[in-house]
């Protein structure tokens, strides 16, 4: 029947296949029913992703002559690469491999070792009546475009921005915010070392603002992206700050001016206030204000112009407009962190009930030196000095109500934050705990320190946090209500000051983000990286790259250790000078095209023109992206996908449904 | 001994979400009904209706399409039009003499591995309780012959 010579092979993967899948008896199989179909080597082996599998495989095509070969492993996600190089390296085309999983899709999900080897039998057999039809391909080589842009100015942004930069090549930098610096300019210390955030965030901050391979755009939004890798064009929406940023000197002389104060519930999480014309903080960068149009005096009334008044250079312009730039970029780095679980959502601990009950954030503004109180521990009075204080853990993670992944830094921020409170006040700190997570370097050694320091530590869930006094010296305290699980009874802890330690959620945009740059994310949101092990920062979409919290929940040395990574990616490609891509593009043949133009309409990306001399249409390679939606329409079958050919599918088909066998022998022998 | 009934389920996946979903599924040792045999195209828009057809003709009990949630498409929108195509080949099985419920379509990003492996078991028992499809072979060849496409070179 087939002219080729065709090598199956299968992997035992230890015992990840082998378990559940009889591999010796499917290669048997193989060899013996699918000779017909030009099988002429079936082996298994342990592993064939292995260097002595893959020569195995590269002596065959030497020896036997194999013009196919297919591997029947894990998924294609994972290693169809490393058999397409090892064919490559034996002297066949790459693209005249297939690998199929009997990992993913059978092994691993039944325990039925019969049914696994039937299954896998067809598997088998599907891929070898695939792989007859398979062509040899070269892939598409692409250039790529130097200029990155990143999403976000976090630390795990600012990060990848600078390792990018100091290589040599230009960066594009995005921030929502008027200013850089995310989630940790607005912190005080940072754990476990208790370095003061400012100090070591601002001077790299600075370096963003100033170098000369970064362009920064603050108050700012990516609105349209699209191309492919190495060839990105996107869309960033300046929006107006009503301040003209070449005149502008960052003074501050308006912000002092400004008759209208109001609370800013983004960087000083509502503890705070600023101007209607404002910087979040003292060392923004860019140092520009803007103008909160919705709350300035003169956008709502007409009259005040107070900035415009006393701004010694007349940088303030009320009639500024949004605007809107498009760049060419090659590869796209997202950072753009995460928002705080709201907390009023239980309501049982009574945050926005409660005056003294504070979230985490709140307390980072709170202990901040450069805060609403100037670092003083206080009540929402703004005087007294608690004398007791509890600290809740998992407020909203870990919890089936709410979120059930770990956020991964409240044990150590909630540490820090009895330190804190321990070490300006001297109050009781309790800190109600389910498991203290401490696994990074120097973090169990300050778990032990604040142990020593006398903060109190009691394990168990928090039913409730009340005023409601039941008991004498229970009046005008708030009340913990708590199981301690150590000892097995209820406790009622009275304090004067609650602080929530609430989880990391994803961004509340993070459906319009995935969709904007055609990235896919959890249930949850998080932004969903290539591999959960060894591709931590790229993403199934070739070109862009995630970093930071938009991932999943991490502390900074982790955002920053994916800042850097996500940018080495970056270079890497750069220097690649060219991409390869998959050459898995679709063609028309026009002695058969009838020119109905069903297709040109179907392409999303414009790739297929009508030629109106010829009354046929054709397809731009360069656009092409290869989903094949036209080769599926086309009437008259004038078109034809490379690598997913309407005669490999419907032989796969063929060979999964062992219509291939002519004798259906599934006894073992 | 009373054999109970098996059907073969072939399964169209996404190669971005669905067949991720089913590496998912895989990864997590969720298990699921061993019935379904998957083949990969890039996108659900790739499906043609042929293919459904050729399935059914060819011996599958069932036929799963699977795709990215509508709006999270990787080729922008081409899943509407996978979605488009299903409910027509629905109406089209009807007239044929197959049940609708034979064919079904399922969203599944590649996160939803969980997801997958419930709607594969769900899915099974539908077809497992339809009985097989015993497609009338005279048929099955009438049919393979207007719907096969003749290959222009055939290298076998």
């Amino acid at each position: 029947m087939s002219k080729e010579r065709i090598g199956v092979y299968i992997c035992h993967c230890g015992s990840n296949i082998a378990g559940t899948v009889d591999v010796v008896e499917v290669a048997r199989w193989a060899g013996e029913t699918l000779k017909e179909r030009g099988v002429v080597v079936s082996r298994d082996y342990k592993f064939m992703c292995s260097s002595l599998g893959q020569e195995l495989i590269q002596k065959d095509i030497k020896e036997q002559g194999l013009t196919r070969v297919v591997v029947a492993a894990c998924s294609p996600h994972l290693h169809e690469q490393t058999f397409r190089n090892a064919c490559k390296e034996g002297g066949l085309n790459p693209y005249l491999c297939e690998l199929v999983s009997i990992r993913e899709q059978c092994s691993w999900i039944h325990s039925d070792k019969a049914v696994g080897t039937e299954k896998a039998k067809a598997i088998v057999s599907g891929g070898v009546e695939k792989v007859i039809w398979n062509e040899p391909l070269e892939p598409l080589r692409v250039p790529i475009n130097p200029v990155t842009l990143v999403v976000g100015g976090g630390i795990a942004g600012i990060q990848a921005a600078l390792e990018i930069a100091n290589s040599g090549y230009p960066v594009i930098m995005v921030e929502r915010e008027p200013s850089i610096g995310g989630h940790m300019a607005q912190f005080d210390k940072t754990f476990p070392t208790l370095d003061c955030a400012a100090c070591i965030l601002t001077p790299r901050m600075v370096e963003v603002g100033s170098h000369p391979n970064v362009k920064l755009f603050s108050y700012a939004e990516v609105t349209n992206v699209s191309g492919y890798v190495g060839n990105f064009q996107v869309t960033i929406k300046q929006k107006a700050r009503s301040v003209n940023t070449e005149l502008c000197t960052g003074c501050g002389i308006c912000q002092e001016k400004c008759p209208k104060k109001v609370v800013d519930p983004v960087f000083e999480a509502g503890l705070g206030y600023r101007k209607a014309i404002y910087t979040p903080f003292p060392q923004a960068v860019p140092k520009y204000p803007v103008i909160d149009r919705e709350n300035c005096t003169y956008f709502l009334k007409g009259t005040c112009r107070a900035c415009e008044k006393f701004c010694p250079t007349g940088a303030i312009d009320f009639t500024q407009q949004d605007e809107y730039f498009t760049f060419d970029v090659g590869q796209i780095i997202i950072a753009t962190g995460w928002d705080l679980f709201d907390a009023r959502r239980i309501p049982q601990y009574g945050y926005g009930r409660l005056a003294n009950v504070f979230t985490s954030l709140e307390f980072e503004r709170l202990s901040n030196a450069a805060g609403p109180t100037g670092g003083k521990i206080v009540l929402r009075d703004g005087v007294t000095v608690p004398k007791s204080v509890a600290i809740i853990h998992c407020v909203g993670s870990r919890d089936r109500n709410y979120n059930p992944y770990c956020s991964a830094i409240c044990c150590m921020q909630s540490l820090k934050f009895a330190h804190i409170v321990r070490e300006r006040t001297g109050a009781e700190v309790y800190n109600f705990y389910l498991e203290m997570r401490t696994p990074a370097k120097g973090y169990e050694e300050f778990y032990q320190r604040v142990l020593e320091e006398g903060t109190h530590f009691i394990r168990g869930k928090v039913a409730e946090i009340t005023d409601a006094a039941r008991y004498p010296g229970e009046e005008g305290k708030i009340i913990i209500q708590v199981e301690n699980t150590l000892i097995g009874k209820q406790m009622r802890v009275p304090v004067d000051m609650v602080i929530l330690s609430a989880a990391l959620e994803p961004r509340r945009d993070f459906k319009e983000v995935a969709r904007l740059f055609g990235i896919s994310c959890s249930e949850e949101g998080w932004l969903i990286e290539r591999h959960p092990k060894l591709d931590p920062v790229a993403t199934m979409t070739e070109g862009i790259y995630i970093a930071g919290c938009a991932q999943g929940p991490k502390d900074i040395p982790a955002s920053v250790a994916q800042g850097a990574a996500a940018a080495a990616r970056v270079v890497g490609k750069i220097q690649q000078k060219e991409i390869l891509m998959e050459p898995i593009r679709a063609s028309i043949d026009q002695d058969k095209c009838s020119g109905c133009r069903i297709c040109n309409n179907l392409c999303p990306f414009n790739a297929i023109s009508f030629i109106e001399e010829r009354m046929v249409s054709e397809v731009n390679p360069a656009l092409c992206q290869g989903c094949g939606t036209c080769v599926a329409a086309c009437p008259a079958g004038a078109i034809s996908g490379t690598v997913f050919s309407d005669q490999a599918i419907l032989a796969q088909l063929d060979g999964l449904l062992l219509k291939n066998v002519k004798v259906l022998d599934f006894t073992p022998a | 001994m009373s054999e109970r009934f098996e059907p073969v389920i072939i399964g169209f996946t996404c190669n971005w979400c669905s067949y991720r979903a089913a590496d998912m599924a895989g990864m997590g040792r969720i298990q699921y009904a061993p019935n379904v045999r998957l083949i990969r195209l890039m996108c659900s828009g790739r499906l043609d209706p042929t293919f459904v057809i050729k399935a059914f003709a060819g011996g599958a009990d069932g036929v799963l399409v699977s795709g990215c949630h509508p709006g999270d498409c990787h080729y922008i929108e081409q899943n509407y039009k996978a979605m488009r195509r299903f409910y027509l080949l629905r109406k089209l099985l009807a007239q044929m003499g197959i049940e609708p419920a034979r064919l079904k379509l399922l969203w599944a990003s590649a996160a939803e591995g969980q997801l997958f492996a419930e709607e594969v078991t769900k899915f099974t028992e539908e077809v497992r309780a339809l009985g097989p499809l015993n497609w009338n072979p005279e048929a099955a060849l009438l049919s393979e012959q207007v719907l096969y496409r003749q290959p222009a070179e055939v290298a076998a």
